[in-house]
């Protein structure tokens, strides 16, 4: 059986402040999409944030290994479209 | 209705603008670190995201963080640096009195508002445009239907008629946005506030697409005050009980980090608004009063002082709880500056008006301080309220929260009909009018009035999305102690 996606959104200080409180609606979404061919989970600080000055680029998802930077919910989306086409 | 509309990518600019003025503020050399902020975002060669030009942005950026550094945008003089203007900001002893200012460059670009002929104009026959328009604008060219600007109204009958829908009145979003008429787009292509009729709802922040309407910031002011060494006390409206992903105790504790002395819950002067209010509303009754409307929310009370003064007998003379807590606070610490960290925009007119709250700081501000020093909320240890509220002061937050706190200390042979009134809007505010008007209400006698959809939670200040932070501060509730109502509990012995 296919490997499944992981999506883990940075629920974070930081990434919450700067826009994933606003992504929290993927936790419920993906599953219905995707069903169990993508795992979803909130997650605290995934340390990206306090590289220096980096904060301005958060919130921060991660689609397997792949950091998706101002996450929004069709970037994510995306990523998971373009994994699970492969 | 929308909650928490606020388009994202403008307050992740607003918010971004604040992180760095407070590292500004922390770092050796503030004045300096201020200006450079608009160079730091925009950097020689970088991508331009939004405007025509990078050095737009900038200028962009600059006005941003003026609003910011809690002053006016229109009437700073573009020549002056941001370095001495964050001099300035130091100087000051109070905010500046009016809460908002509009970010002139952003907002040009926005079209006024107007009535448009969309290419699926066919032409037709009926010409129903031209027929309903009272005042003659209309008239069909080379087969299409043409206003005329110098006579059109803006009225929108020919929107309405036209059957291929054709016709479409091109919004103004902050116009359209505020319940009031306060704010309008200006010959000069920006929008202005007019202050004598604006009841500070922040409608307008939440609505624009450009982020161009600013809450002036008192943020540096707070900061100054935490670095003198000053005792600040922190009093946290209920609505803060959702907005960050960690627990109530441990959110004190993260706020204490920054430097407060002590945290306080808001909740706490619910109670007392909760019981002065069930005791007024039982007396007004008793008197033969049909009805009377809540006083907790900012917006509302404005909304009363100016625009609707013959509600004025109908509305509780209850304080609200943000008044009984820092009354307590005051009293319990003279020495103490006190600042509310509120949901939304109007409670800042709230605190110029009462001499016992200093400062204002939305969730925004919170949550970019947070950002700027590193603090991981869900890290912080527990730290206990030394005041425990209870669970229907807590949920004031939420639409609906006040009228059933205020029914739970109500006789039960009382005839209460709550209503509720979920948010100011133009047809809202006609209700209100109405009942003001003849004195009854038809649908009840308890009416709870708030400015934002959803209740403070929808507030214009708040980062969390609406249906996670309801989910997190009725938690919260769930696990308070409940009002007890004496007289009922002995009725049923
Ligand atoms: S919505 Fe209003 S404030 Fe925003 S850009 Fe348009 S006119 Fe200006
Ligand atoms: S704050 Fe509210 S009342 Fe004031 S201009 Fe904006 S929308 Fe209108
Ligand atoms: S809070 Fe998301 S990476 Fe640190």
């Amino acid at each position: 059986m296919d490997k499944k996606v992981s999506v883990k959104v940075c629920l974070g200080t930081t990434c919450f402040v700067m826009g994933s409180a606003n992504l929290q609606e993927l936790i419920e979404l993906v599953p219905r999409k995707y069903g169990d061919k993508v795992d979803v989970s909130g997650v605290p600080c995934l340390g990206l944030c306090s590289i220096d000055w980096e904060f301005s680029k958060a919130p921060y998802v991660k689609v397997d290994d792949d950091v998706i930077k101002e996450a929004t919910v069709e970037k994510v989306l995306a990523a998971i479209e373009k994994k699970l086409s492969k | 209705m929308s909650m928490n509309s606020t388009p994202k990518q403008t307050s992740h600019l607003k918010r971004e603008i604040l992180v760095r003025l407070i590292k500004a503020f922390l770092s050796d050399n503030f004045p300096e670190n201020t200006r450079l902020i608009p160079f730091a975002m925009r950097p020689k060669g970088s991508e331009v995201p939004y405007r025509c030009c990078i050095h737009k942005e900038r200028a962009i950026l600059r006005d941003r963080a003026v609003a910011g550094l809690g002053m006016s945008i229109e009437e700073t003089d573009d020549s002056v640096l941001l370095s001495t203007l964050a001099e300035e900001s130091l100087k000051r002893t109070e905010p500046e009195e009016d809460p908002l200012t509009v970010l002139t460059t952003a907002c040009k670009g926005c079209v006024p508002s107007r009535i448009y002929v969309t290419d699926l104009c066919q032409g037709c026959v009926a010409r129903p445009c031209v027929n309903t328009c009272k005042f003659g604008a209309i008239s069909i060219q080379n087969g299409k239907s043409v206003i005329d600007p110098e006579k059109c109204k803006n009225c929108g009958m020919c929107v309405q008629v036209c059957p291929y829908q054709a016709i479409t009145k091109i919004i103004v979003p902050c116009e359209n946005a505020c319940p009031v008429g306060a704010i309008a787009k200006g010959e000069d292509g920006h929008a202005k506030i007019d202050f004598e009729k604006c009841i500070s709802c922040g409608k307008c922040v939440a609505a624009c697409p450009f982020g161009a309407v600013h809450e002036k910031s008192q943020i540096i002011d707070i900061l100054k005050n935490i670095k003198a060494g000053k005792k600040v006390i922190a009093m946290v409206a209920p609505a803060i009980m959702g907005q960050l992903p960690c627990t109530p105790t441990q959110l004190k504790e993260a706020i204490m980090e920054l430097g407060f002395a002590d945290v306080y819950e808001v909740a706490q002067g619910a109670d007392v608004t909760t019981k002065t209010e069930a005791k007024e509303f039982e007396e007004r009754l008793e008197a033969g009063a049909e009805f009377m409307t809540t006083s907790c929310c900012a917006g509302y009370n404005e909304l009363v002082e100016k625009h609707i003064p013959e509600m004025k007998p109908f509305r509780s003379d209850t304080k609200t709880p943000l008044y009984y807590t820092a009354e307590i606070v005051k009293k319990e610490h003279p020495d103490a500056v006190t600042v509310f960290f509120s949901p939304c925009n109007a409670k800042r007119k709230e605190a110029m008006q009462n001499p016992n709250v200093d400062y204002v700081l939305n969730y925004e501000e919170l949550g970019a301080w947070f950002v700027a020093l590193g603090i991981q909320v869900a890290e912080c240890s527990e730290s206990k309220f030394k005041t425990e509220a209870s669970a229907e002061a807590r949920n004031y937050a939420v639409t609906g929260g006040v009228a059933k706190a205020v029914q739970t200390m109500l006789p039960e042979h009382l005839p209460t009909y709550p209503v509720v009134i979920n948010g100011l809007d133009k047809q809202s505010i006609r209700d209100l009018k109405k009942y003001a008007k003849n004195g009854v209400c038809e649908l009840g006698n308890l009416i709870e009035v708030m400015a934002c959809p959803g209740g403070c939670l929808g507030g214009n200040g708040t980062v969390n999305a609406y249906k996670q932070a309801l989910k997190q501060l009725t938690g919260y509730v769930n696990e308070s102690e409940h009002l007890v109502n004496e007289e009922n509990e002995k009725i049923e012995k």
